[in-house]
C-alpha cells in the first residue's frame, strides 16, 4: 500500500467517471452506448477493488476473494433472472394497450388469490 | 524483542480476522443493493405518464457529487496511509477532508431530492420515481452513517492517539467507504447515464 497506488486508481476511476460521462451526455442515442456504458463501469469496478479495497492482496486462505466471488454468483443469478422474468413478462403483455393492460390486471386482481 | 514481535504478530492475525468479518458484511450489504438496482432496471421505464429520468436528472451536478465521492475516496486512503506511518496529523487531516467532501456529497444529493420532492415528483409519482429514490437513498443513508462513525473516529483518535484498536477500526472504515463509493460508480452509470442514454 503506497501513495502511488492511490494515485493510480484515483486518475484512472477519474478518467473513467469522465469518459463516460461525456460519451453517454454526446451520443445517447448510439444503439450499442449501454453496453459501452457498462463496460466503463465493470473497468472502474476491477479498479477500485485494486487499487482501493486491495483485493488482490489477500495471502493465506483466501476469505474474501472467495465471498466476493460467491456474492457475485448470487448478485448475477439476482439481477439477470430478474430482468428476464419481468422483460418476458412485458413481452407476453405487449398486444395489449396501456388501458388494456391496467384492465386485464384489474381483473386478476378482483379475482382474489 | 521476541515479545515486541509476537505482539505485532498477534495484531496482524486480530486485523485479519476482523477485516474478513468486516468484509462478509459489506458482501451482504453488496446484495442488498443488488435487489434494489434489479427492482430499478425493471421499474425504470413504468412512469405512469409522469416524467422519465432523463427529463429530470441535473447531470453536470451527478457528475459533481461523484467527483466529490471519488475524491473523498482518496482523502480516506491518504488517511490509512498517515496511520501505517503513525503520522497522527495526516490522518486527522485526511479524514477532516474526507467528511468535509462526504457532506457535500450528501448535502447535494438531499436538494436534489427535495427539488424532485417541491416539483411533485416525489416518490409516490411512479414505480420509477419510488425504485429511484429507495436505491439512492439508500445508497445516501449509508453515506450519512458512514459519516457519524467518522466523526466518532476522528474524535476518539484526537483524544487517545493512534493505538491498535483505532487502527483497526480505521482499516474497517477505510474499507466501508471504499466500498460506497463502489456503489455509487454503479448508482452513477445504471440510474443516471443509463436513464440518459434511450
Amino acid at each position: 500500500m503506497t501513495i502511488g497506488r492511490y494515485v493510480a486508481g484515483f486518475g484512472l476511476s477519474l478518467a473513467l467517471t469522465i469518459v463516460a460521462y461525456f460519451l453517454a451526455m454526446g451520443y445517447p442515442t448510439h444503439p450499442l452506448m449501454l453496453i459501452i456504458l457498462g463496460a466503463l463501469a465493470l473497468a472502474q469496478l476491477a479498479v477500485q477493488l485494486t487499487y482501493f479495497l486491495h483485493l488482490g492482496d489477500e495471502v493465506g486462505p483466501r476469505l474474501k476473494q472467495l465471498s466476493f466471488g460467491f456474492m457475485s454468483v448470487l448478485l448475477l443469478i439476482l439481477v439477470v433472472g430478474s430482468i428476464w422474468i419481468m422483460v418476458n413478462l412485458n413481452e407476453r403483455m405487449l398486444h395489449f394497450s396501456p388501458q388494456q393492460k391496467v384492465e386485464y390486471m384489474l381483473k386478476e386482481y378482483n379475482k382474489g388469490f | 524483542m521476541s515479545v515486541t514481535s509476537e505482539s505485532v504478530a498477534e495484531e496482524k492475525t486480530l486485523l485479519a480476522k476482523t477485516s474478513v468479518g468486516f468484509w462478509l458484511y459489506l458482501m451482504t450489504d453488496c446484495l442488498l443493493f443488488a435487489t434494489l438496482f434489479a427492482t430499478f432496471a425493471v421499474m425504470r421505464d413504468a412512469t405512469a405518464g409522469g416524467p422519465a429520468g432523463r427529463d429530470i436528472y441535473d447531470m453536470p451536478l451527478v457528475l459533481t457529487e461523484t467527483v466529490i465521492l471519488l475524491i473523498s475516496s482518496f482523502t480516506c486512503g491518504v488517511a490509512l496511509l498517515g496511520m501505517m506511518q503513525k503520522n497522527v496529523r495526516q490522518v486527522l487531516l485526511a479524514l477532516i477532508s474526507t467528511f468535509a467532501l462526504g457532506a457535500a456529497f450528501v448535502v447535494i444529493e438531499i436538494s436534489e431530492f427535495v427539488k424532485l420532492i417541491n416539483e411533485g415528483y416525489g416518490p409516490q409519482a411512479s414505480g420509477f420515481l419510488s425504485s429511484f429514490f429507495t436505491l439512492v437513498g439508500t445508497h445516501g443513508l449509508h453515506v450519512t452513517f458512514g459519516l457519524l462513525w467518522l466523526v466518532i473516529l476522528a474524535v476518539v483518535i484526537y483524544k487517545c492517539g493512534l493505538t491498535s484498536k483505532l487502527s483497526r477500526s480505521l482499516t474497517l472504515f477505510a474499507l466501508f467507504w471504499h466500498f460506497l463509493d463502489l456503489i455509487w460508480i454503479f448508482v452513477y452509470t445504471v440510474v443516471y447515464l443509463m436513464g440518459v442514454v434511450r
